[in-house]
């Protein structure tokens, strides 16, 4: 369990006009984890030793003058590097004492940062994207810099790490609201650019974090919706590719911290360990909506587990070396220092193992759902961005979705899916479905079913592609896509499901009947319908009914057969139609949880429950029956799957319980007396269910003719 | 395909032993399982979990403990001796008088030089493990009460002892005890008087004891100052085994209430020393006691009461969903103990202290699904002697039944009266005087017309006798020309011209040719050779099938195809091996199969199932018309409406026998298991 321990002041800010910049330009590790170099945003960098509180020395640029970048000491030479008015890279050691006398010098471009990394050479980024190492750049400190970056595009926020291999600069651009990362290899140079996917429009990332392991950079950002991602990214990488195209940078969302009403503003996350993340600026999920917290996540189980409430104003600042979070809030800066221990019994319950494994393989780079999906569904109509992933629906094709006719819709997917060439083809259909779908609600003349039939039958397709596809469905009374969705989709929510469950209820047995169905379930269920009958004709190897013809007047032979009927409980009749009992099985064997399916259960009427208990203990009657298994087709429910939906009405009327007794003595209607008959019917078939087991392990020979097919 | 009349038998009432104890061999990848009824069970866990070898038990031979020495394995129980067995030749190799009452626990040190038993009388008793048998040494110095449990620190300088409320470490050289280790009575049970059974304790090589007693809990004990570190409540009953993992970083325990849990060793946070075990997981595979225990290096290996064997992988030492990881239940035995007599419809069950034969019934022939009918008769074999029936065998014709044990063989004729009413009993006449080279059998069987009868014996020689009105006569011994592993398996052919044989080494050979069908890595599960094609079927505990021709003396292109393109992978998984090959003489093209939980017809006319065409297609096709259903059937009929299958069968009248054994009926004859409260009622 991580812990925050009691942090102390190491010194004193002077905040900017307006408050919301805290002051800091930087804070860089000095010679140990004790030292640490302090760089205003004004004139001034001073060096701590923190565990003092207490500063060493400091350097002070001319009035007029100011830093803008945040010094950096040079381990292997001890050496301070900072960059003042952009252009000119200052350089001394800790005995100068002014910083006007130490060496200079100008370069031909403006600066963005100098970074020295522990174990790497200085090296300077320049505005237009440049790397240069300082050693090189020093030697010729005119020489031309070249222009990486677009015209608008500029950076946000850069660092440098050291692999086993080389040393690299990391460095974040915009251009227009897109973000891009660029990968800067040194010695040999090479140049990636990735494209980090959007997040909902006009959101940048509010802070980036990096970190290194297993080969591999691992990037953090922080959304001011207050999402956090992961990305991977291999330090080997592709040599093939460079700089000519930006690749898309799979992620991963590993924290969703609660933000309150309105969006983080200042706000920072940063990498502590492979399990932990420290977040400042974001509200304390127990305490009110104040932001002025930082806190401690534990990615693995998405759990908080620390929290301290910093005084004052927090400026979206953190930096952290060495177990000690360094965090300018108010008008001081503090240090808190943390611990973060890895917790054993992951890793003893295999957690950990299959994580590592999965981490191992370098991410595949494929356009990835959220690209797609939300995009999409915060702006149905613009397809700019999808079009550059999808390439083989082009501009045309989604114009006419958009615009065509049915017919000309129907034949242009079909052309489509005739393709070959598809690559990323649930991405494709599920862009195609959305089309249609979102088309249809908006239009309610415009609808294609079987075009929408074809999409679902090629089992690319699911719920949360497509979410409003059964309701469509439903809305248009298309009951066979809807069996479709039910068949194809793994994913359909409980509510759904059950709106499904009430449609079909719902529906008049003669309207059912007309409808046209997918034949497997059909069959199924003539073919236990049709066994129902022949049972009727053929009661206990002989025919009742003749017996009934010949000597209809003589009532002994009636009471006898009362008698008998009596003994073997009447064959019972399906209650319900042939399609509209396929429809029904559909739901039965749709996938779904009891307790989220109970509420919505709640819902359907008096009437629609009793008839749907009916359905269900004709269906336990005919599983009961012995000889039934070899009928089993595909789309036949199993006998658990009917048995548990059976419990979970008989739960919900449990429930419902008292409700029902009111009602009784307030109306004594006929209809809950119905029910609770059903439910004692229910009750009963299950114990004949249990008994026929019984007798069937009794029989212990028995000879049966098989087919194989 | 067509319709088949089916015998559906459920009378066959085979109650599988419950295990007593386990032992693994590490080197060999042989798990060794001993059954309350004293059978030895041998599995092979590097061949998909397969029975290799069975060596029935005897009356009043009760297995309590099992140790390998190296190869050599070595069992001891309450009859107070210790029996070496001979694994080649399936019988005991000697036993040894401990003169110590009962012996409750056997355990031998690492270096495999001594073996430590615990008696009845409060001795621990030391023998050298010599070349060819044991020789006792000396005893530890004597205690009051029973030695329950022993453990050998590994480098074998001393050794841990369980007794009645108490450990007791000894010095391995000078045979004094150093320690005395008092284990408390249980807490929570009223009788608190009653003393504590320390049933299992483990003793590692930083000289931790862990220890599991009747009091429900484990313990954890320094065994350098004696002292006790841990103490972890498990249950309300008894803890009755532990098992140590090759490594000494896990402990599982298994208890009364049919749970096996897990102890690590582990730190709290990553980076920190402070080891301590610590309880992780909870297995529920049982119903009943747990009895024995195998830690091996991936996997769980649990038996008890409730007879079933159990290996459940640790999902941190396996990959996630692979074949690897899924958990096995071993509940039947892996060879047939039914025989058909296809010519006379007669049924042979064999039990382990007598046989039972059975006549099938006639249906009234007109299809009629669900018509019962009774059996004719039935006849009982007793059993002579003290030991167990290892195999039997019912010749085609019905005329012959024969039945061995460890020690002798037996023959009986039966003289069959069809045409009299069905419900005269069939008399049986013993021939009494046998060839004396049929003493040590371990598989018998008669060839199809009956005249001749194979047994294999010892050194993996086939013995061949022939029987002819109350004789029976040595003819010849058939001796393969490599392989000392003993012959599980015996298959004549139709025309009597050859007899295919397999041996646990993987080996199959084929006589009156003596030819042999190349070695593959898996050892055969059942094999047979066809009627018409003469071409040997063989199938492997792998689930891989081979067709070798015996005339071209090859792989038949049919065998060359399906290794070629490779079997489907749901085949592959299943895993319970295929026990017997038979053939339809109707049609030569198929080949009958089947394993505990299906049958399947192969046809080798049709195309072979790819990767992805859906592998159980019988209920598809069902739904389908006769065009389309010709157009989507694959080679692989699977029909599973049958489950726990002991035996199935083509009798001569193609009707199907399918002997079955329903888990229920295993089940409701198990003894209860301790009472637990389900609800918080």
């Amino acid at each position: 369990m991580a812990a925050l321990c009691e942090g102390y002041t190491l010194c004193g800010l002077v905040p900017a006009q307006n408050r919301l910049c805290s002051g800091l330009r930087g804070i860089e590790e000095e010679r140990d984890s004790d030292h640490v170099i302090v760089t205003e945003s004004t004139r001034c960098a001073t060096l701590y030793k923190v565990s003092d509180q207490k500063p060493l020395s400091s350097w002070t640029v001319k009035q007029g003058q100011s830093l803008t970048s945040s010094a950096v000491f040079n381990t292997k030479t001890s050496e301070y590097v900072a960059v003042s008015d952009n252009k000119v890279i200052r350089i001394w050691k800790e005995e100068d004492i002014l910083l006007d006398k130490a060496f200079k010098a100008t370069v031909s471009a403006d600066v963005w940062m100098v970074h020295c990394p522990r174990g790497g050479e200085p090296v300077v980024l320049f505005q237009r994207g440049d790397v240069r190492l300082l050693d090189s750049l020093l030697a010729a400190p005119h020489q031309p810099v070249q222009e990486v970056l677009a015209q608008e595009e500029s950076i946000r926020w850069s660092t440098s790490i050291v692999t086993e291999m080389q040393q690299m600069v990391i460095f974040t651009t915009e251009l227009k609201g897109d973000h891009f990362l660029c990968l800067q290899r040194l010695n040999p140079n090479s140049l990636q650019r990735y494209h980090l996917e959007r997040e909902e429009p006009g959101l940048s990332p509010l802070s980036f974090s990096t970190s290194y392991r297993d080969k591999h950079i691992c990037l953090l950002y922080l959304y001011p919706n207050g999402h956090v991602y992961e990305s991977l990214i291999s330090v080997r990488g592709s040599g093939a590719g460079e700089g000519s195209e930006a690749l898309s940078l799979p992620r991963s969302l590993i924290l969703s911290l609660p933000v309150g009403d309105d969006l983080l503003e200042a706000a920072a996350a940063v990498v502590l360990d492979d399990a932990h993340v420290a977040v400042v600026g974001v509200p304390h999920p127990c305490a009110g909506p104040g932001k002025d917290f930082l806190c401690i996540w534990n990615t693995n189980f998405q759990t908080l587990q620390a929290g301290k409430e910093m005084a004052g104003k927090l400026y979206g600042q953190l930096w952290s070396y060495s177990n000690k979070l360094f965090i300018p809030h108010g008008k001081t800066l503090s240090v808190i220092p943390f611990a973060c221990p890895k917790s054993c019994l992951a890793s003893a319950l295999g957690k950990l193992k299959q994580a590592r494994a999965e981490d191992s393989r370098p991410p595949a780079l494929v356009p990835s759902w959220n690209n797609i999906l939300h995009g999409e569904k915060h702006q149905p109509p613009k397809t700019a961005e999808i079009r550059k992933t999808v390439s083989w629906i082009t501009d045309e094709d989604m114009c006419l979705l958009q615009t065509a006719s049915a017919e000309e819709v129907k034949k242009e997917v079909e052309g489509l899916l005739t393709r070959q060439d598809v690559q990323d083809l649930q991405l494709s259909l599920g862009q195609l479905a959305v089309t249609l779908v979102s088309r249809s609600l908006a239009e309610p003349a415009f609808y294609t079913p079987s075009t929408l039939q074809q999409l679902v039958h090629t089992q690319c397709l699911c719920h949360s592609i497509c979410p409003d596809l059964v309701a469509l469905a439903l809305e248009k009374k298309d009951y066979f896509l809807c069996q479709l969705c039910l068949q194809f989709f793994p994913d359909i929510p409980e509510v759904i499901t059950c709106a499904c469950l009430k449609a079909f209820i719902s529906l008049p047995d003669a309207d059912a009947e007309r409808l046209s169905l997918e034949p497997d379930g059909v069959s199924f269920m003539q073919i236990l319908i049709s066994r129902e009958h022949d049972q009727v004709g053929l009661q206990n190897g002989f025919t009742s009914t003749s017996c009934e013809d010949e000597d209809a007047g003589s009532g002994q032979q009636r009471r006898r057969k009362d008698e008998e009927n009596a003994r073997n409980p009447p064959e019972p009749v399906c209650p319900v139609g042939v399609h509209k009992a396929a429809l029904i099985n559909e739901v039965l064997q749709a996938a779904y949880s009891d307790t989220f399916l109970l509420p919505h259960l709640k819902d359907l009427s008096s009437q629609h429950v009793i008839l749907f208990l009916q359905y269900l203990q004709f269906l336990y009657q005919q599983y009961s029956l012995e000889a039934f298994p070899q009928k089993h087709s595909f789309r036949s429910p199993s006998q658990n799957q009917v048995s548990w939906i059976g419990f979970a009405c008989c739960w919900m009327l449990k429930a419902y319980c008292r409700t029902f007794t009111d009602l009784l003595i307030e109306s004594s209607s006929c209809v809950q007396v119905k029910l609770f008959l059903q439910l004692g019917k229910i009750e009963s078939s299950l114990q004949q269910i249990n008994e026929m087991k019984v007798k069937e392990d009794v029989g212990a020979y028995s000879i049966e003719v098989i087919e194989l097919f | 395909m067509g319709e088949f009349k089916v015998h559906r038998i459920r009378f066959f009432n085979h109650m599988p032993s419950a295990i007593r104890v386990m032992a693994f061999n590490s080197h060999t990848e042989r798990l060794v399982v001993a059954r309350a009824d004293g059978a030895v069970e041998i599995f092979n866990f590097a061949d998909n979990y397969y029975q290799e070898k069975v060596i029935p038990g005897r009356d009043g031979k009760a297995v309590e403990a099992l140790c390998w020495v190296g190869r050599r394995l070595f069992s001891a129980g309450l009859d107070g001796e210790i029996t070496e067995y001979d694994l080649e030749n399936l019988r005991p190799r000697n036993s040894m008088e401990a003169y110590g009452g009962p012996i409750w626990t056997i355990s031998s040190n690492s270096q495999g030089t001594l073996l430590a038993a615990g008696c009845e009388d409060g001795t621990v008793k030391m023998f050298e493990v010599l070349e060819d048998r044991i020789q006792f040494q000396r005893n530890l110095s004597r205690q009051k009460g029973r030695i329950i449990s022993l453990s050998w620190h590994p480098t074998g300088s001393q050794i841990a002892a369980g007794m009645l409320d108490m450990i007791k470490i000894f010095d391995a050289e000078t045979g004094h005890a150093t320690h005395r280790l008092l284990v408390e009575r249980g807490l929570q049970r009223t009788s608190n008087s009653q003393e504590v059974v320390v049933w299992s304790v483990a003793f590692l090589s930083d000289h931790t004891i862990i220890s599991g007693d009747s009091a429900g809990k484990v313990q954890i004990w320094d065994g350098i100052t004696g002292t006790l570190v841990r103490t972890h409540l498990l249950t309300k009953w008894d803890v009755l085994v532990l098992a140590v993992s090759p490594d000494e970083s896990s402990v599982i325990a298994g208890t009364s209430e049919g749970t096996v849990v897990q102890f690590q060793f582990i730190s709290s946070t990553v980076d920190q020393q402070d080891k301590q075990w610590v309880r992780t997981r909870t297995f529920k595979s049982h119903s009943h006691d747990v009895r024995a225990l195998v830690h091996t290096d991936t996997a769980v290996v649990s038996g008890g009461v409730d007879t079933q064997l159990v290996v459940r992988p640790l999902l941190d030492k396996v990959e996630k969903n692979t074949q690897e990881s899924a958990m096995r239940k071993i509940i039947f035995p892996h060879r047939n103990l039914v025989s058909c007599a296809k010519k006379a419809g007669l049924l042979l069950f064999q039990f382990s202290d007598h046989l039972e034969l059975w006549r099938l019934g006639e249906s009234d022939g007109n299809g009629e699904t669900r018509a019962h009918t009774r059996l004719t008769s039935n006849l009982r074999v007793g059993r002579f002697g003290e030991d167990n029936i290892c195999c039997s065998a019912l010749s085609p014709c019905g005329g012959w039944l024969a039945y061995a044990t460890v020690s002798s063989v037996r023959l009986y004729r039966l003289q069959l009266d069809n045409n009299i009413t069905p419900l005269v009993p069939l008399s049986r006449l013993q021939v009494s005087k046998l060839p004396k080279e049929l003493n040590s059998v371990h598989q018998l069987s008669f060839s199809s017309d009956s005249s001749k009868l194979f047994a294999s014996s010892i050194l993996s020689s086939v013995i061949v006798a022939s029987v002819k009105e109350l004789e029976c006569k040595y003819l010849h011994t058939f001796k393969p020309p490599s392989g000392e592993q003993p012959v599980h398996l015996l298959s004549p052919s139709e025309d009597g011209n050859w007899l295919a044989t397999a041996n646990t080494g993987g080996e199959i050979h084929v006589f009156d040719l003596h030819c042999s069908v190349p070695v593959c890595g898996s050892c055969p599960t059942a094999v047979s050779i066809h009627p018409f094609s003469c071409s040997l079927v063989s199938v492997h505990a792998d689930q891989q099938i081979f067709e070798f021709s015996l005339k071209q003396k090859e792989f038949t292109a049919w065998s060359r195809k399906l290794q070629k393109q490779g079997m489907h992978p749901l085949w592959l998984q299943r895993d319970a091996p295929i026990t017997r090959v038979t053939f339809n003489p109707n049609n030569p093209t198929h080949i009958l199969l089947h394993d505990t939980s299906m049958f399947c017809i192969v046809d080798q006319i049709l195309p072979l199932p790819e990767e992805k065409t859906r592998f159980y297609n019988q209920s598809v096709l069902q739904s389908l018309s006769l065009g389309e259903r010709l157009r989507n059937s694959h080679a692989f009929k699977v029909y599973r409406n049958f489950q726990n299958l002991l035996c199935v069968d083509l009798m001569e009248d193609h009707s199907l026998v399918v002997v079955e054994r329903p888990l229920l009926d295993i089940v409701s004859q198990l003894p209860a298991p301790v009472q637990q409260k389900k609800f918080a009622t």
